[in-house]
This record gives structure tokens, C-alpha cells and sequence, in this order.
């Protein structure tokens, strides 16, 4: 079977300043895949580089089999994968409601359509409201977003990522900042909306992270240098070094 | 306040809740019956033609908000489009009369739209690649390049006269000669009440929901799949036909078409309209276009600095309430829904005196240095008492209701602040205010 997520050899330099160096990534269909590593070891640039948002100096990634590396983030998003970012990124003076219904138009088929009364379209509203249950923001569904308590701004995060359908999703560390009750409603939140799915984390909680991934990667340096189940990275000398040991001082 | 524990009805908070359908459609109506009723009540040719133009600036100002408002695009070149379909719609109405063609007047706006559209389409892929400065900057290069472009195509813009045209020349539709001021009149609020219906539908279909995601968030846009450079242009292509229509009906209205109504003071007066209406409110715009347009039909024949206070009023506008009119007006919609806005109306009115007496300071002070500077010195008429510009007694009593005016302003004005917080805290605690 195809890996979801490809990575095969890419770099990406910002004038002299190599951030990713010779990454190599493969998350297979249907896997949970957590990336850890160090602040600065360019986690956040892996995610960049896989949706298109910035576009990798050498190397390929591709998603299901294709090559999406050099296409914009809207056309890769059109293939399947779905993000979500560290830094809360919603659309503030629209409501929750408005902000997952904008998430759905284009998946639904409406794209550009300006003949199309936006309410009456049944399968958006019922999609919508679908989603706005599965986050728990049903109650809140006409407060504009940057109203929102951080925590409910997170989930509406999730929420706008997962309602495309996409069937990869990224999630940047998306219980940062979040307290001990909050980060497991978060949890069972992301376990419960990406099942069946293909899904990528970065996260700085171990507890999150080997509570959730089937498999985790680490990156150290802008270097996968070890990839493999919870056990074996947890047993992996060069992490204990590079990355777990040094919190374990 | 952890907003979790509020269960209250926080579904009011963001307006349109389900099931005011009735009331949606009332005010729609309602303002329908004014505009076929005002011309019966204020019937003298000054009041038809004010309410033609007021007509007219009410398109041009909420075409101009599906680009500021709506998709967060500020053009500093939005009478490009207004001018050009007024051109189109003189240049057709000639045609009309010289081929024969049986097309009566009042689809003319029509062509006038298509010129706006027309040229949108051609320039506004570039313009719309960039957001923000870049697409601000470009705007005003392109209203540069079409302003002087028209002085020096003359067959196409007339040069320095302009193209005019007959509108009564053209074919009869029902016995009507658009002659008559009435009728030009009742063809301008027609094409207003389509272009407003079409452009609030607009807003409500998919491309007008996504437009105000590429305004809040371009980035993230691109992460729900949509090209947010596709959304501007198509977003900028709607503007500039509304604004065509606009200068069509400015075409049929005035019988002609010159460089003046494609320049920078047009494009200025649009924005300015449309903010100091309110950018957040469908309506807003409508209600700037209105006072911009009354004011400077008003102040144009009272004082020859009626500029100055243009300005003021839009520096006023943009420090205290960004939010334009609309904004001023539904931050008291929680107020009226919690039952709490008779508790601040006594405080509005005790502010309001000392800010009259710091107006008339002001208009006191421009009036007397405006008219002793350019050496006529015809009195001053405020409410009623004459004031000579060049008396001492003028300078005292500006600087008396200026100074006294403002600090008594001040204070009344924190009293409002007062008043406005333990109404909100009502309106919070009652669950009408997030």
C-alpha cells in the first residue's frame, strides 16, 4: 500500500541556513504519527513544507502516491490534507458557525458559486452542524471566534482542520497551552474525530504523544534521526541522548 | 470570565438569530415604500435632484464595500470603475439614438455596469495577486493611469467636456420620456433597490461568506482550499460592475460624462462614504452615502471650506468610532434587547450640550480665520445669530465654547462611559452581550 505521507529527501535552506536537512518521513494510511524533537528543530517547517506552505529547496513529499511538493496549499488541500496550526489561525470576526461552515464549502462542492443561497444548502448546514457536535462548540455557534476562550479557539481549530474530510491530517501541537483536563478532552477529541483517518502531530506532551501515536518520529536539528513505534523510541539510545534525556535530567 | 459556564442565550449575541425572517423582510419593504413615497412628500427639484444623487452615491458606496467591507480590500481607485461605466453608458445611450437600436433607457445602467465589469476583469487579476498596501498602491496607480488617460483619449472620454448625451432621445418605454426629474428619479431607485437586493444576496451565497474569510484570514483560506487571489478578483469584478451601474445612472442623471467622475476626488468621496457609514454593516454604507452626499449638497452652499469639515468629520469618525454610524448604532442593539438603554439616554443628552457648544467653538474658529483670510467678510450665521469674523467678540466667545466646550465635553462624556458600563453589565449578566 501507498504511504499517506511521503517524505523522500528534502531539505530546505533559508540563504546559507540549512533548517531541514535530508528529511526522511514515511507515515503509512490510516497511522497516527507523532513528530517530537527540541524547540527549533524545524517540526513546524516539516508541517509547512508537507502543506505547501513554503516549498522545499530540494527533495520530493508526496501524499497518497502523487507528488504535491511545488503546489499551493489550497491545491493540496484539494488532494486531502487538512492542517491545522500552532499559533491559533481562525477567522476572528466570523462566527464558529460561519468559521466550519467556510471549511466546508469547498469539500461540499460550492467553491466559488455566487448564485447559491449559502443557507439553504442542506448538506453544508447539516455537515456544519455535524462538526460544531463533534468539537462541543454547538452552544457557542454564534459567537465570533476571537471571542472564543483559547481552549474553545482550539477546538474550533480542529474543528475548521477536520471539516473538509480530509483524510490526512496535520495538527500542530494543538494542546499547547492548555491545562491537564483540557489537553484530555482534547486528546479524546482528536482520537475520536481522525479515526479511520491518517494523522500527523507535532506535540510537545509526551503524555499526549505516547498516549496517541501508533508511531513517532524525532527530529532533531532539521534531522529525522530515529522513526518507530512508542517502544522502540522510548529504548532508542541516540533519542534517550539527543532529545528524552535531556529531560529526563 | 470563563465563558463555559455561561449557558445563557449567547445565540443572540452575533445577531440574525432564526425565525426574524418577517422583520428581514420588512425593512426591506419599508425602505422600498420611502423611496416611492419621498418624492410625494419633498416634491421641489431641489429635493428630487438631492435624492437622485443620494440614489446614485448609495450604489456607488456599497459596491465599493464588497471590496472594503467585506473582502478587506482598500482601493483608493474605486471611481475607475464608476467613471468608465458612466463613459459606457453615455457612448451607449449615442449609439442607441444614432443606430436606432430599440433599447430604452432604463437599461442603460445595465451597460454601464458591464463597462465597470469589463475593466475589472482586464486589470483586476494583477491588482487582486496581493492584499493590503500592494493592492492599495496598484489601485492608485491604476486610477493615475485611467484619469490621465482620459485627457488624452479624447474621441473615447471628450477630453476636457466630456461625452454628453440626450437621455430623452431614446426609445419610449411605457409613455416615459425621462424628461422630467421625477422620472429619472423613480429609474434611479428601481436600479437601487436591484443593485442592493443583489449585492446583499451577494453576501449571502458561498463566494460572499468565503470573501470575508480571505478578509479575516488569507492564510488559513488557503488551508480550506480556496485560492484567495480568486476570491479577491471575483469579489473585485462584482465591485466594478455595481460601480458601473452607479455611473450609468450618474450618466443618465447629469446627460453626461467627464474626466471628473473617474478621478481621485470621486474614489475619495466613495471611501469616505463607506467608512463613516460603517465597513462591518451591509447598511452602513448606505447610511454614509446618504449623509456624505446631504452634507456636501448642504455645506457646499453655507461655506466655501466645506472640505475642512469633511475632514474633520472623517478624522472624527476613524479616532472615535471606527466602526463608522452602523458601528454606533448596533453597539446599542444589546442595550435595546436587555431593556437597559433608557438608563444611558439622560447621559447622552447632557453630553450632547457641551459637545454643540465645542462644535459651534469649532465652526466659530474656521469660519472667522476662513473668512478674514480670504478678505470677504460676510457675518457668520450660526442658528440663527449672526457673528462678524472679524470682531474680538467672535474670538472670545469661539475660544469660550472651544475650550469650555471641550473640558465640559470631557466630563460628560466619562459620565456616558459610566452610564454605558453598568447598562452593559445588565445586558451581560442577562446574557444579550458576550
Amino acid at each position: 500500500m501507498t504511504a499517506a505521507i511521503e517524505v523522500r529527501a528534502v531539505e530546505k535552506r533559508f540563504g546559507n541556513v540549512g533548517i531541514i536537512r535530508d528529511l526522511n518521513l514515511s507515515v503509512a494510511q490510516g497511522e497516527r504519527h507523532a513528530i517530537i524533537g527540541p524547540n527549533g528543530a524545524g517540526k513546524s517547517t516539516t508541517f509547512n513544507l508537507i502543506s505547501g506552505h513554503i516549498k522545499p529547496t530540494s527533495g520530493e513529499v508526496r501524499l497518497n502516491g502523487d507528488v504535491i511538493s511545488g503546489l499551493r496549499p489550497f491545491e493540496i488541500n484539494r488532494r486531502g490534507l487538512s492542517r491545522s496550526f500552532q499559533v491559533t489561525n481562525v477567522f476572528a470576526r466570523m462566527s464558529v458557525w460561519e468559521n466550519v461552515r467556510c471549511a466546508v464549502l469547498w469539500a461540499t462542492g460550492h467553491r466559488y458559486a455566487f448564485w447559491k443561497n449559502v443557507d439553504s444548502l442542506p448538506e453544508v448546514r447539516e455537515r456544519t452542524a455535524q462538526i460544531l457536535d463533534d468539537i462541543h462548540l454547538t452552544h457557542r455557534r454564534d459567537v465570533p471566534a476571537g471571542l472564543l476562550t483559547y481552549a474553545e479557539q482550539r477546538e474550533l481549530e480542529i474543528g475548521i482542520t477536520i471539516a473538509s474530510g480530509a483524510t490526512v491530517v496535520l495538527l500542530d501541537e494543538p494542546t499547547a497551552g492548555m491545562s491537564h483536563a483540557e489537553t484530555d478532552r482534547a486528546v479524546s477529541l482528536i482520537r475520536r474525530l481522525t479515526e479511520g483517518k491518517t494523522l500527523v502531530i507535532v506535540e510537545h506532551d509526551m503524555s499526549v504523544v505516547f498516549g496517541l501515536a501508533d508511531r513517532i518520529s524525532v527530529l532533531v536539528y532539521g534531522h529525522i534521526i530515529a522513526s518507530g513505534t512508542p517502544e522502540e523510541i522510548r529504548r532508542d539510545p541516540k533519542v534517550k541522548e539527543a532529545y528524552l534525556g535531556e529531560e529526563a535530567h | 470570565m470563563n465563558a463555559k459556564t455561561t449557558s445563557t442565550p449567547t445565540s443572540t449575541i452575533a445577531g440574525k438569530p432564526a425565525g426574524d425572517g418577517l422583520r428581514f423582510y420588512g425593512i426591506w419593504l419599508a425602505g422600498i415604500a420611502v423611496l416611492i413615497v419621498l418624492p410625494l412628500i419633498f416634491s421641489s427639484g431641489g429635493s428630487l435632484t438631492s435624492f437622485s444623487l443620494i440614489g446614485i452615491a448609495i450604489v456607488f458606496a456599497l459596491s465599493y464595500n464588497i471590496l472594503l467591507g467585506q473582502t478587506g480590500l482598500l482601493s483608493f481607485g474605486h471611481a475607475v470603475h464608476y467613471g468608465l461605466g458612466g463613459f459606457a453608458a453615455c457612448h451607449m445611450m449615442n449609439a442607441v439614438v444614432s443606430h436606432g437600436w430599440p433599447i430604452p433607457l432604463p437599461f442603460i445602467p445595465l451597460f454601464g455596469g458591464l463597462g465597470g465589469l469589463v475593466f475589472a476583469i482586464i486589470i483586476g487579476w494583477l491588482m487582486t495577486k496581493r492584499a493590503g498596501t500592494v493592492f492599495s498602491m496598484i489601485s492608485l496607480g491604476i486610477a493615475e493611469l485611467v484619469a490621465s488617460s482620459s485627457l488624452i483619449l479624447r474621441s473615447v472620454f471628450g477630453g476636457e467636456s466630456g461625452i454628453s448625451t440626450d437621455r430623452t432621445a431614446l426609445p419610449k418605454i411605457f409613455g416615459l420620456s425621462f424628461g422630467p426629474q421625477l422620472q429619472v428619479y423613480y429609474l434611479i431607485a428601481f436600479w437601487l433597490v436591484i443593485s442592493a437586493v443583489a449585492m446583499y444576496a451577494l453576501t449571502r451565497t458561498p463566494l460572499g461568506r468565503i470573501s470575508n474569510a480571505v478578509r479575516d484570514n488569507p492564510e488559513r483560506v488557503q488551508f480550506i482550499g480556496y485560492d484567495p487571489h480568486v476570491v479577491r478578483y471575483i469579489a473585485f469584478c462584482f465591485a466594478g460592475f455595481f460601480a458601473g451601474v452607479a455611473g450609468g445612472l450618474a450618466a443618465i442623471n447629469f446627460e453626461i460624462a467627464n474626466a471628473a467622475y473617474l478621478g481621485a476626488i470621486q474614489s475619495g468621496l466613495v471611501l469616505f462614504s463607506t467608512f463613516i457609514g460603517g465597513v462591518a454593516y451591509f447598511f452602513g454604507p448606505i447610511l454614509g452615502a446618504i449623509l456624505v452626499t446631504y452634507l456636501q449638497l448642504g455645506l457646499t452652499s453655507v461655506t466655501g471650506v466645506w472640505q475642512l469639515y469633511f475632514g474633520i468629520i472623517f478624522i472624527g469618525i476613524v479616532m472615535l468610532s471606527p466602526g463608522g454610524i452602523a458601528g454606533l448604532v448596533m453597539m446599542h442593539r444589546p442595550l435595546v434587547r436587555a431593556g437597559t438603554l433608557p438608563t444611558v439616554i439622560p447621559s447622552y443628552l447632557i453630553a450632547a450640550v457641551p459637545t454643540l457648544a465645542l462644535a459651534c467653538g469649532v465652526i466659530l474658529t474656521i469660519e472667522s480665520i476662513s473668512r478674514t483670510h480670504s478678505g470677504q467678510g460676510n457675518p457668520i450665521n450660526l442658528f440663527g445669530v449672526a457673528f462678524s469674523p472679524a470682531s474680538p467678540l467672535t474670538w472670545a466667545s469661539a475660544a469660550v465654547l472651544l475650550i469650555g466646550g471641550f473640558f465640559v465635553a470631557r466630563l460628560s462624556w466619562r459620565r456616558v462611559a459610566e452610564a454605558w458600563d453598568r447598562a452593559a453589565t445588565v445586558a451581560r449578566d442577562r446574557g444579550y452581550l458576550a
